[in-house]
């Protein structure tokens, strides 16, 4: 029983990343129908930019998060801008082709750059801390908690504020959305940049438990387009619960059935669940 | 008569194919050989990703995975002691049967769904061959895998595949085969209803085209193909690890379509050949070459859909045109220039 709640933990902890970073995607998919399939690497370069700022800079690390997101929210804007929105108007697929160009150049980049080695950002809250007879550290309840804050805020942005509800409307009905004045463009860019930040977000909380590398997002991206293909296309509500749903399926599915085979079963649902409904659990048809 | 017409018309396209016979005759360099054996092997899987994806629409990224069923079966039986022709059948068929159960169920979606679904089935294979030991011998792969034994040939004595010239040889053959393949599909009635469907689904529909049904055949047929190809691949290299299925793979012959010209014959073979010497022409700036490729791919979608093949053939029926009116004297004002373009476009 204890190893059962010490799973169902580790299964929030990994349900917060995937809930982040399927929150960025759907937002980016979902409602301006772009797939990027360089998501993932998006998320692993904010883990870089936050050992950096960590390590070379001396930034402690709240700021290296802070600016972090700062900077990646700037480079998804930059990438919107100078990879996706060319090619707005031609067939899906070659947006699809772009991302995976743009996720060759951004893994190998790393590469280049900062050599092919692992590394390992020194971790600010090693103190564990012991529960109900349950003992985690302290930075992996602090991932639980920040990515609960940080979805909240999202929500209350994109509920209560005007840039936030012109998301939601593009979300509802793209022309209808033109038609009142909103400047798709400039929401494509915001929406980019928030998508991004929270995917440096992520990352960065992750960075001190796990080992940051060049290949961290590839698996990653493919888990986010699960979620948000079951959680339905454009639901942040669904990305959130999917996200959570898969970390704990994750968690136990390792503990207890088989760790080597886990992603698996994550994929191979993807591949049953469309069989069944081609356009995703709650998809609509495409017009 | 219909030789001299052919060679008329044909010459730069027997130019190519009499360089490519004479190229290990001419070249002596191991390593130049070898780089083209392998460029031989990737424009093969490039022509089989492109009547799946090219001529039929339908982005399959599961490509690398039938690679690597047919790279492991060649594997796994001619180490059982199967003889490499039957073996290479046999990867063929293994790989076209699961993509038929594959595509009866990923096909049903559609675009960018299409595309996630045959992906996470290609990370699926990826994972089990790293995984299921007792098979696949996990990360480590299959070691020692027979060349394929010699052949009687009527001239020469026999054909050997232990050298590199015979493997050359093996590769080449199979790359005219699986273009003379393509050339026969794509000028049939069946490659017809494959771009009907590719180029609208609805109306291919309509004029009595199961798009369904279209689509099921051109992906078995595109894996059969793939497979043999992995199983090829697999007995020129040797030994094979889960890396031979992975979907990096799937990524780089995309970039070589796209680069060559997607939707043409010419295309996969010119991008994989050219991008695969220009990489390793590249080798003394390391890793760069890879980021420098990432880069070509996104310029390519960008501004040249086409590739460079359907550049070319802009190109020369401008040209055309231009000499047309030239001569002409502006007869021909009711052409319109752009009008007259007949390729087919690539999505």
């Amino acid at each position: 029983m204890e190893l059962f709640f010490q799973q169902v933990l580790n299964g929030a902890m990994l349900g917060s990343t995937y809930a982040m970073v399927a929150l960025g995607l759907t937002l980016v998919f979902g409602i301006l129908h772009v797939p990027n399939f360089a998501h993932g690497h998006i998320y692993m370069l904010g883990a870089y930019v936050t050992f950096f700022l960590i390590t070379l800079y001396g930034f402690g690390f709240w700021p290296a998060v802070i600016v972090s997101m700062l900077m990646l929210g700037l480079a998804g804007m930059v990438i919107e801008r100078l990879v996706f929105r060319p090619l707005k108007n031609q067939p899906p697929i070659n947006m699809f082709i772009a991302a995976i160009g743009l996720l060759l150049l951004l893994e190998n980049g790393v590469i280049v750059i900062w050599g092919p080695g692992a590394k390992r950002i020194p971790n600010p809250y090693p103190d564990t801390v012991s529960f109900l007879g349950l003992t985690t550290s302290q930075q992996r309840l602090i991932v639980i908690v920040v990515a609960v804050v940080m979805i909240l805020l999202l929500q209350l942005f994109i509920k209560k504020t005007l840039h936030g509800t012109s998301i939601e409307a593009l979300a509802q009905d793209r022309e209808g959305a033109q038609l009142v004045g909103i400047n798709v463009n400039r929401v494509s860019s915001m929406t980019f940049a928030i998508s991004a930040a929270l995917a440096a977000a992520a990352a960065s909380l992750m960075a001190p438990i796990f080992m940051v590398s060049s290949t961290m997002g590839s698996l990653l991206v493919m888990k986010a387009f699960v979620i948000i293909i079951l959680g339905g296309l454009g639901s942040m509500q669904g990305a959130i619960l999917g996200g959570y749903m898969l970390g704990l399926i994750e968690a136990l599915g390792g503990g207890f059935i088989s760790a080597a085979y886990k992603d698996v079963f994550a994929f191979g649902a993807l591949v049953l669940i469309l069989a069944l409904k081609p356009t995703g659990l709650f998809g609509k048809e495409p017009e | 008569m219909r030789i001299i017409n052919l060679l008329r018309q044909r010459w730069p396209y027997l130019l190519v194919v009499a360089a490519a016979i004479a190229f290990p005759l001419v070249v002596s360099s191991r390593y130049y050989i070898q780089v083209m054996i392998v460029a031989g092997i990737w424009a093969m899987a490039t022509l089989s990703l492109n009547l799946i994806l090219g001529y039929t629409g339908q982005a399959s990224l599961a490509h690398a995975g039938f690679f690597g069923i047919g790279a492991y079966a060649v594997g796994l039986t001619t180490k059982a002691g199967l003889s490499f022709w039957l073996a290479l059948i046999l990867a063929g068929a293994v790989a076209a049967f699961v993509g038929l159960l594959i595509g009866l169920l990923t096909l049903r979606s559609r675009g960018h769904y299409f595309a996630i679904s045959t992906l996470c089935f290609g990370v699926i294979v990826f994972i089990v061959a790293g995984t299921w030991d007792g098979l696949t011998g996990g990360n480590v792969g299959l070691l020692g895998i027979p060349a394929p034994a010699s052949i009687p040939f009527p001239i020469i004595g026999e054909i050997s595949f232990a050298g590199q010239i015979g493997q050359y040889y093996l590769v080449l053959s199979f790359l005219m085969l699986f273009l003379f393949i393509m050339y026969r599909l794509v000028h049939s009635l069946l490659g017809l209803s494959f771009m009907a469907v590719r180029n609208n689904e609805v109306l291919a529909e309509t004029v009595g085209i199961n798009a369904f049904a279209n689509k099921l055949l051109s992906s078995v047929i595109a894996d059969f193909l793939v497979g043999v190809t992995g199983g090829i691949y697999a007995v020129l290299m040797g030994s094979i690890s889960p890396t031979t299925a992975s979907f990096n793979l799937t990524f780089f012959w995309l970039a070589y379509l796209i680069i060559g010209g997607v939707a043409t014959l010419a295309g996969p073979i010119v991008g994989a050949v050219l991008v695969t010497f220009l990489v390793e022409y590249m080798y003394s700036i390391g890793e760069y070459r890879l980021v420098a490729f990432g880069l070509a791919l996104i310029v390519a979608i960008i501004f040249f859909p086409r590739g460079l093949v359907g550049v070319s053939v802009t190109l020369r029926q401008r040209f055309q045109e231009l000499r047309e009116k030239y001569r002409e004297r502006g007869g021909g004002a009711g052409k319109n220039a752009i009008d007259g373009r007949e390729t087919d476009q690539a999505f």
